[in-house]
């Protein structure tokens, strides 16, 4: 498997067959960043009515990929030509000029301007919001991707946001459209439909190059993908013919250890309660939570499902004491109220909690590791602090024995927090947290980023905590990791827990339509029939 | 009526280098760029125009003298925030101190000399209108410019298309540089308009409100120029309500002086600063409009990776 890309490629081009004008060919592209290959020698063809999948661990070089397809980054090496003629993409303008269009990962959208400004903003010509509202309203219908020209971004949930970047880009009337994680931040029902209108499109002959991490999605929808590891092309291959395991394994370069989950036997003593919690909104883009009731017992992980910013924030916040709640027995650790209590008390009756922005929250980015360590847990002691004074040796020794056992990679020893990249901070968070052996841990997106074999440590850490006897509570928006690790489930949305049901019963569609907000449909009817006889 | 006339007049000739030096700021505030050197800028203005107007004897190459001086130091401002990424805060807090200082070098030899006033212009017709005449249509060059910058800033801001793309900048410049807009080079069109606009500021100052030259002659004006930016939420027409409440507050303290009341007169003189942070911390309590229109890369530099 692991040969030079270029004769691996050309003899199994012929393996698959696919028809379609070629649309955009990357030639032996490179890309160094300082002392880092990000891209090496990578080539890739794009072709009309295709969806290309392009697949790899976090760092393999896929964002550096895209970003020279899209023209936001220059290569140092490689030709690019489109419909078989060789360009100089130089800007994200050039590229759209040519039709190549982007939906971005981390959204692109200006917050404070209008739907109808913000897709102004990418279309050339002469300004007419009037006009162009028309021409959203007629296009977001057609695609079945509702949307409101005069709304305000910054109003709007991130599931509509994403709808705003797609009918940007459907404007730009690209021939190939790039999409970066496009479905991380929606329901499944939201999902289907975009992949409804994906293959619209692509029967149009449009192409899309399409990334994801989700090996399913990418199976079902894609016709051919490139997969990519340490900046290089590893192989190609047909989605449809692949799974999810083989296509996992691709992108690692070996297999992945599956997460066991050991049966949780009965339930243990209640170890966290939350009971009636309610907060008003904080600010003008804040969710309230309303009458939040959740129990997680010894030996048990309960995950919250839900799509972003439905008020997961201000739970995690209410939890971990970064924000107090009005009574103190909202929230109860080990049966100790502490609702009114600042994080370390929490933290010393047992806690630990690891928020979803690891760097800047989760971390200080200008402070070394080990300096990192001491600020979570200099409060519950671990001999961090003696007579007053930080004792940094033992620091020292912590952020090895972290390092070593979540295996966190670094260029030299105890750098500072912001050196890391993404996944290996995440990683180094949430050891720090779970080297601990909390009796309780709340966790907001515990493998956001994380590449597949790390994000398969922490899950399974996770579990082994949980069924050692302490409460583990996960918050997440990706279901493929809940369904790996919860024994039971509930569902925010917009401020409101749904009751936390067993995982077995769950199904992917009933947390879709909680997502949506809409309740258990035979309960809606038969409240709706007891009003009624009322 | 005559005297309520001439009390107007000398409110809108208060008001109007604060209004002036505030809608240039609050265009470079617009497009994400916090420029504290505008008490700097304004200042370099007044001293350049005064000098000019004073060896050519015409107060308007006065005026393009004087927003040329204070464009030239906001290019200084751009080259180092802009092209260099340094801290816009640290950055603007020197340009007021460069300013100050060398306006006292330059302005030395030109203190006590007379100066070339700027006369009004009547505008035929409207001028003789009663009341509205005398205040809106029988003023200088200045006033009027004042006038048009706002109503102009306004509709471009929020009717054209480079309006909407300087908001996005200032908005967010990452999304802006990932779709492609030059950052840099709308940021630094906005401080040069903002530094030309201090400098105006100035040049009214030392041409129009007191012909002469008199050191540190601006006396914070910058510095209310900036607060009047953010308590009117970075909205055009909310900085004249507080310009003129300012100019208005001011004159109205003078008189209340000269009548002698009894109070303090330390404390009259503090009564615009104390006036116009009330009302406008009044008018700004809406809090998601004005978070909506706070530019919310402000201050953050930006380095486009490429």
């Amino acid at each position: 498997m692991e040969t030079d890309t270029q004769t691996a490629k050309d003899p199994q081009a012929g393996d698959f067959e696919r028809s379609g004008d070629l649309l955009l060919q990357a030639q032996g592209i490179t890309k160094r960043f300082g002392e880092i290959l990000a891209n090496n020698n990578v080539s890739i063809d794009l072709r009309a009515g295709e969806i290309h999948a392009l697949l790899g661990e976090n760092g393999a070089g896929k964002s550096t990929l895209v970003k020279i397809l899209y023209g936001a980054l220059e290569p140092n090496d490689g030709a690019l030509l489109w419909r078989g003629k060789p360009v100089a993409i130089t800007s994200p303008a050039e590229a759209r000029k040519l039709g190549i269009g982007m939906v971005f990962q981390h959204f692109s959208l200006f917050e404070a301007l209008t739907v109808a400004e913000n897709i102004a903003l990418a279309l050339p010509g002469k300004l007419s919001i009037r006009e162009l509202s028309e021409r959203i309203r007629k296009v977001s219908t057609d695609y079945g991707l509702e949307l409101d020209p005069g709304a305000i971004v910054a109003d709007l949930p991130v599931g509509i946001r994403q709808r705003v970047e797609i009918v940007r880009c459907l404007l730009q009337e690209p021939d190939l459209i790039i999409m970066d994680e496009p479905t991380s931040v929606l329901t499944p029902q939201e999902t289907d439909q975009l992949f409804i209108t994906l293959q619209r499109l692509t029967k149009e002959g449009c192409a899309i190059l399409y990334i994801s991490h989700r090996l399913e999605e990418v199976k079902q929808i894609c016709h051919h993908a490139t997969i990519m590891r340490h900046g290089e092309v590893v192989s190609e291959c047909d989605p449809s013919k692949e799974t999810p395991a083989t296509l996992a394994s691709m992108m690692v370069g070996a297999e992945i250890k599956d997460v066991r989950k050991p049966s949780a036997g009965a339930p243990g003593d209640e170890r966290l309660v939350i009971e009636r919690l309610s907060a008003p909104a904080d600010g003008p883009f804040g969710v309230a939570l309303r009458d939040v009731d959740l129990t997680i017992h010894a030996g048990e992980v309960v995950a919250i499902a839900g799509i972003a910013a439905n008020g997961q924030g201000e739970l995690f916040d209410l939890i971990s004491g970064e924000r107090l709640s009005a009574l103190p027995e909202s929230v109860r650790i080990d049966g100790q109220p502490v609702g009114r209590k600042g994080v370390n008390e929490r933290r010393r009756a047992g806690a630990a909690f690891v928020p979803e922005e690891r760097l800047g929250h989760g971390a200080v980015p200008g402070l070394k590791l080990s300096e990192n360590i001491v600020l979570t847990r200099h409060g519950v002691n671990d001999g961090l602090v003696r007579a007053g004074f930080v004792n940094r040796s033992r620091a020292a020794e912590l952020e090895k024995k972290i390092k070593k056992n979540y295996d966190v990679r670094m260029s030299h020893d105890d750098p500072e927090a912001r050196s890391l990249s993404g996944g290996n901070l995440q990683k180094f968070v949430v050891g720090r947290e779970l080297d601990r052996n909390p009796g309780v841990i709340v966790i907001n997106q515990p493998t956001w980023g994380v590449d597949a074999g790390a994000a398969a440590t922490i899950r399974q850490e996770l579990i082994d905590l949980a069924r050692a006897g302490s409460a583990v509570l996960v918050i997440s928006q990706d279901l493929d990791e809940i369904f790996e690790v919860a024994d039971r489930i509930a569902v925010i949305s917009r401020g409101e827990l749904s009751d936390a049901e067993p995982a077995e019963s769950m199904t992917r569609e009933r947390i879709g339509l909680l997502m949506g907000g809409i309740t258990d449909a035979h309960t809606a009817q038969g409240g709706g029939a007891a009003t009624h006889a009322a | 009526m005559e005297l309520a006339v001439a009390v107007i007049v000398t409110i809108v000739t208060a008001a109007t280098p604060l209004l002036i030096a505030a809608i240039g700021e609050l265009v470079v505030e617009r497009s994400g760029v916090l420029n504290l050197g505008v008490e700097g800028m304004m200042v370099i203005g007044a001293v350049a125009a005064f000098a000019i107007a004073h060896n050519t004897g015409s107060p308007y190459l006065g005026i393009v003298g004087g927003m040329a001086a204070g464009a030239f130091l906001a290019l200084l401002f751009g080259l180092l925030t802009l092209t260099l990424a340094t801290n816009q805060v640290a950055t603007g807090l020197a340009l007021t101190l460069l300013g100050l200082g060398l306006s006292g070098a330059i302005g030395e030899p030109y203190v006590g000399l007379p100066g070339t006033k700027l006369q009004p212009i009547e505008i035929p017709l409207l001028a003789d209108i009663p009341f509205f005449g005398p205040i809106l249509f029988k003023q200088d060059i200045i006033v009027y410019a004042s006038f048009a910058l706002v109503a102009g800033v306004a509709w471009f801001l929020f009717r054209t298309r480079a309006g909407l793309t300087l908001r996005s900048v200032g908005d967010s410049q990452t999304s802006a540089h990932t779709l492609g807009i030059s950052v840099i080079r709308i940021r630094y069109l906005a401080v040069l308009f903002g530094g030309a606009c201090a400098g105006l500021a100035g040049a009214q100052l030392s041409l129009a409100y007191t012909p002469q030259w008199v050191e540190n002659m601006t006396a914070g004006r910058g510095w209310i120029a900036l607060a009047l930016v953010v308590f009117a939420s970075w909205r055009p027409l909310r900085v004249i309500a507080g310009a003129y409440l300012f100019g208005a507050v001011t004159i109205g303290q003078l008189h209340a002086q000269a009548l002698g009341f009894g109070i303090p007169s330390q404390l009259l003189s503090s009564l615009p600063y104390l006036a116009t942070i009330a009302v406008l911390v009044i008018i700004s309590r809406d809090r998601r409009l004005t978070l909506v229109n706070t530019p919310a890369s402000l201050g953050k530099p930006f380095v486009p990776d490429r």
